[in-house]
């Protein structure tokens, strides 16, 4: 957790992140949020959090991208969008005025929040961040927030199935 | 500065709100509602980059798993989401946002 | 005991309310009329074992039952049950309700047999009877009022109930709002009560002033005036008597209970049940003679000219009402109940025996188009004739003893004046006059109606016949109840049957002497000036007085005999000699245009006022303002919400910045 990869790897996913925003194309800009979600899953690997990397890979990466992509194949749209040329002026100006608050506001309070956790990092078991200890945490401390997690995905499940269903009439 | 000094918790900090900027920034200026789903996705990213980074510092493992929590609901949101904006484009035959404004008081 | 069940009297007929109410349009016609009559039959029997029972108990021991069914109203001082009493006045009214009610009943089998809406009818009819018991068997104002409210409700949608008719439909609203100012009179008497002897249970409020009597004249002065403004409504007296006339729109059966044996003679029970308030305000029981004497005599010289034959027995109904009262304000409550009795019995039959009439004639009702009809009609005919002699008090008929017992009263009573009784002769000798004229124009002489109905012509069903004979058997035998005591000791009848009536009535009527003594009493303490101690007459003069009214009655028979049979034309040339007094009485004084005039047009103008100035420009039109006011407010902030939902992102953004803004300060 050095000084160097952070940068670098904060480059990364920083551009594609810009890269995802100002693309025009819905495609490359799913690909570029897979690269940033690479490179935040490597950011949770420096911070010592194996098992939740792994996961940011297998589901965000992985599963959904695949069905935003799906979804992008699926509609097929062409040109639908123009791009930023076709935006009203005001809604950017909107945009870029709140966004610059945000990151001033950010850029303030950062410093602030260091204060409360101390600077350098807590030292913690050689196991931090495994799966045994992931598990046990969900299991023994959160076991209803599991449960109630387990009952929204799947009324989310349900609930796409019966939106998606091409309807008879 | 050394290149291989560790990292301070304000940089997390700064990381992450600038990757949540960035989503939120794309999400107004975008008409697309899958870029603005993934702008979503991008700022519920740049909010468990914190979790974890302060459970890291804090060295509290609640912070991990809040993070699996979001990302179990992330992928609800968006398994419904899609699911709308597909439905949305069966009877409209567009999904440009702005035309969706029914709702115009 | 017969106290344990004295609450079937009123269940029954809620019941046949129930059953015609819920279920009568599944049921058949038959049945549902049955169950009607049944009700009515079933506290009919009932009331009479209650008669009976009262009959029985030796006179020493108290001739009251109480049923307490449970606790009604219970607030800080104020405590009310629903509660029923059974005392001879009640039981007298009871059995006259049940018994020419039941007979009405099976009556209107026969008469409303093709109507549309035969088990509503049924329904209201039972409704009826239910108020009305539960007016009369109520052992508190408050209980009494319900039923008071209850009869008044079901006389107006009885009175309608031909609703398509708009003449039945007015009536039915004019009857409701003249015997709302009556109610209103009548809930202010109570309230008075309530506020003088914390009380409304008759027995509590009773005692109070028995306890003490003359101690507070002033004030049951006024809570007697105001009872008895209730009574002029409901029972039909000057000045609020002219719903009753237009009554008569309702079908005849309903004319024949309600507007003239029962919810009408509410008022006089209502007088009589309070008597001992009102021999302790000798000023009101002088107000109560006039008013009643006024109206005996205005409403007879009306009758004597109406064409319409229901029309004719309705201004007789008022008159005899005013008989009644009269005999209430001279202090001879027992006669006013008596009479009441009677009444009911002859007034009944001669409805009755006027629908028949208009049954058999396709629905005529103007004697002017009848006549003659004996022959066709020999039971009907036969009846009204009992009746009619009942009512113009040929003995030995009913009619004979009550209404000269009111005459000699009226002399003789502890209020008795000459004048009174100059009145009740006159009215008496008019009552013979104008149902000599009805009698005589409907059934003798010339046919005069058109050709084509004179062969339909047709005696009414068994139902509706064998009800008139029972009435008839009733209003010839009903009087021999109370023989007065002139005739009792000049025939030396056995001592128990000479003013049997009057003796039963006495626990809880004010017996005569003793009212006497209460009203000179209270009058040394009266407001009013004139009210003066009872006249000494000689008994003696009771005989040859009587025989003076029989006279005249039949003299007036036998004029009318020759005025309408033998020599057709004579009333009309008469009237045409004065024809300014013809066009006065024809048009009944003109007091619905005077009412008109005077009350409706002024409060439709200030109705109108109300709703175009008050209602519509000011309560209206500040409702309007507010909603004005947002409306423009709306149109302001709808602007906001402009369903892009990229505008609802970015005031989201900026309302987090806010926060985070405030949060971290």
């Amino acid at each position: 957790m050095t000084l160097l990869p952070f940068i670098a790897l904060s480059v990364v996913a920083i551009a594609f992140a810009l890269l995802l925003v100002l693309n025009r194309n819905a495609v490359h800009g799913a690909l570029c949020l897979v690269v940033n979600f690479a490179a935040v899953a490597v950011f949770f690997l420096m911070l010592g959090a194996e098992f939740i990397a792994v996961v940011q890979v297998a589901v965000y990466a992985g599963a959904i991208m695949v069905l935003f992509l799906f979804v992008l194949m699926l509609l097929n749209i062409q040109g639908q969008e123009g791009g930023l040329e076709q935006k009203p002026r005001s809604q950017i100006l909107i945009a870029a005025v709140l966004g610059i608050l945000l990151l001033a506001e950010i850029g303030v309070l950062a410093p602030l929040a260091a204060g409360l956790g101390g600077a350098q990092a807590a030292a913690v078991p050689a196991d931090f961040g495994s799966p045994r200890l992931v598990g046990l945490t969900l299991f023994r401390d959160h076991l209803l927030a599991f449960e109630i997690a387990a009952f929204i995905l799947l009324a989310a499940m349900m609930g796409a199935v019966v939106l998606a269903k091409r309807r008879l009439a | 500065m050394a290149w291989n000094a560790p990292v301070p918790f304000a940089s997390w900090v700064m990381l992450s709100g600038v990757l949540f900027s960035i989503g939120a920034v794309g999400f107004l200026i975008r008409k697309d509602p899958i870029i603005m789903f993934m702008c979503i996705e991008l700022m519920l990213n740049a909010g468990n980059l914190l979790f974890i980074a302060a459970a890291r510092y804090l060295g509290i493992m609640a912070g991990q798993v809040f993070v699996f929590f979001v990302m179990a609901v992330a992928a609800a949101e968006v398994a419904v989401g899609l699911a709308i904006i597909v439905a949305i484009f069966r009877t409209k035959s567009t999904i440009d946002v702005d035309e969706m404004s029914g709702m115009r008081g | 005991m017969i106290g344990d069940f004295l609450w079937l009297i009123p269940a029954f007929p809620l019941a046949g309310v129930l059953v015609n109410g819920l279920l009568g349009h599944r049921l058949p016609r038959m049945l549902s009329g049955t169950v009607a009559c049944l009700a009515v039959l079933g506290s009919a029997v009932v009331s009479v074992m209650g008669l009976l029972h009262l009959l029985q108990t030796p006179a020493g021991q108290a001739r009251e039952i109480h049923q307490t069914l449970f606790p009604w109203i219970s607030t800080g001082s104020f405590q009310t049950s629903v509660s029923l009493m059974l005392d001879p006045l009640s039981a007298v009214m009871a059995c006259v309700v049940t018994g020419v009610g039941f007979l009405i009943h099976v009556y209107s089998t026969g008469y409303m047999a093709h109507d549309p809406r035969y088990h509503r009818y049924f329904t209201y009819l039972n409704l009826f009877t239910f108020a009305m018991l539960l007016l009369v068997l109520a052992d508190n104002f408050l209980l009494m009022f319900v039923g008071w409210e209850g009869v008044g409700l079901c006389s107006y949608l009885l009175i309608g109930f031909w609703f398509q008719k708009p003449s039945a439909a007015a009536a039915g609203k004019k009857a409701f709002l003249v015997n709302r100012v009556g109610d209103f009179g009548f809930l202010l008497g109570m309230l008075f009560i309530f506020a003088v002897f914390g009380s409304l249970d008759y027995r509590v409020v009773f005692d109070k002033v028995a306890a003490e009597p003359g101690a507070i004249t002033a004030t049951l002065t006024a809570i007697c005036l105001l009872l008895f403004v209730g009574a002029t409504g409901k029972s039909a007296q000057i000045p609020l008597y002219v719903w009753l006339p237009d009554a008569m729109e309702g079908p005849t059966p309903v004319s024949a209970l309600i507007h003239a044996a029962t919810m009408v003679t509410a008022g006089v029970y209502m007088v009589a049940r309070c008597s001992i308030l009102f021999v302790n305000a000798p000023a009101a029981l002088l107000v109560i003679a006039i008013i009643g004497a006024a109206t005996a005599l205005f409403a007879a010289t009306i009758g004597l000219v109406q064409n319409d034959i229901k029309r004719v027995l309705a201004y007789s109904t008022v008159s005899q009402l005013g008989y009644m009262f009269m005999a209430c304000g001279v202090g001879a409550f027992a006669a006013a109940i008596f009479h009441l009795m009677t009444h009911a019995f002859f007034k009944a039959l001669l409805f009755l025996g006027a629908g028949s009439v208009i049954h058999g004639i396709h629905e005529e009702q103007d004697i002017r188009r009848m006549g003659g009809l004996m022959k066709w009609m020999p039971i009907t005919g036969f009846t009204f004739w009992i009746g009619t002699l009942a009512i113009a008090g040929i003995p030995p008929l009913s009619g004979f003893f009550s209404k000269d017992e009111i005459i000699w009263y009226s002399l003789a009573g502890p209020m008795g004046h000459w004048a009174f009784w100059a009145v009740g002769v006159v009215t008496a000798v008019l009552t013979a006059f104008y149902m000599a004229r009805l009698t005589f124009k409907t059934f003798h002489g010339q046919p005069r109606m058109p050709e084509e109905i004179r062969s339909k012509i047709h005696e009414s069903p068994l139902s509706m016949t064998t009800v008139l004979t029972a009435l008839a058997v009733g209003a010839v035998f009903a009087g021999l109840v109370n023989i007065p005591e002139a005739i009792g000791h000049r025939l030396h009848l056995p001592e128990n049957s000479i003013a049997a009536f009057t003796h039963f009535l006495e626990p809880s009527i004010v017996e005569k002497k003793e009212a006497a003594l209460l009203i000179a009493n209270a009058a040394g303490n009266a407001p009013v000036g004139f009210v003066r101690p009872a006249p000494h007459v000689d008994h003696a003069l009771e005989l040859p007085l009587m025989g003076l009214t029989f006279v005249l009655a039949l003299l007036s028979i036998a004029l009318g005999a020759s005025w309408y049979v033998r020599r057709p034309g004579t009333a009309t040339a008469l009237a045409a000699r004065a024809p300014a007094l013809y066009s006065l009485l024809l048009n009944k004084y003109y007091v619905d245009e005077i009412y008109s005039a005077i009350i409706v047009r002024p409060g439709m103008a200030f109705s109108r006022f109300l709703w175009r100035g008050v209602d519509v420009l000011i309560i209206d039109g500040l409702v309007n303002a507010v909603a004005w006011f947002f409306g423009i407010a709306s149109r302001l902030f709808r602007v906001v919400q402009s369903g892009y939902v990229r505008g609802y992102a970015a005031g989201m953004l900026a309302g987090a910045l806010i926060v985070i803004w405030v949060l971290s300060r």
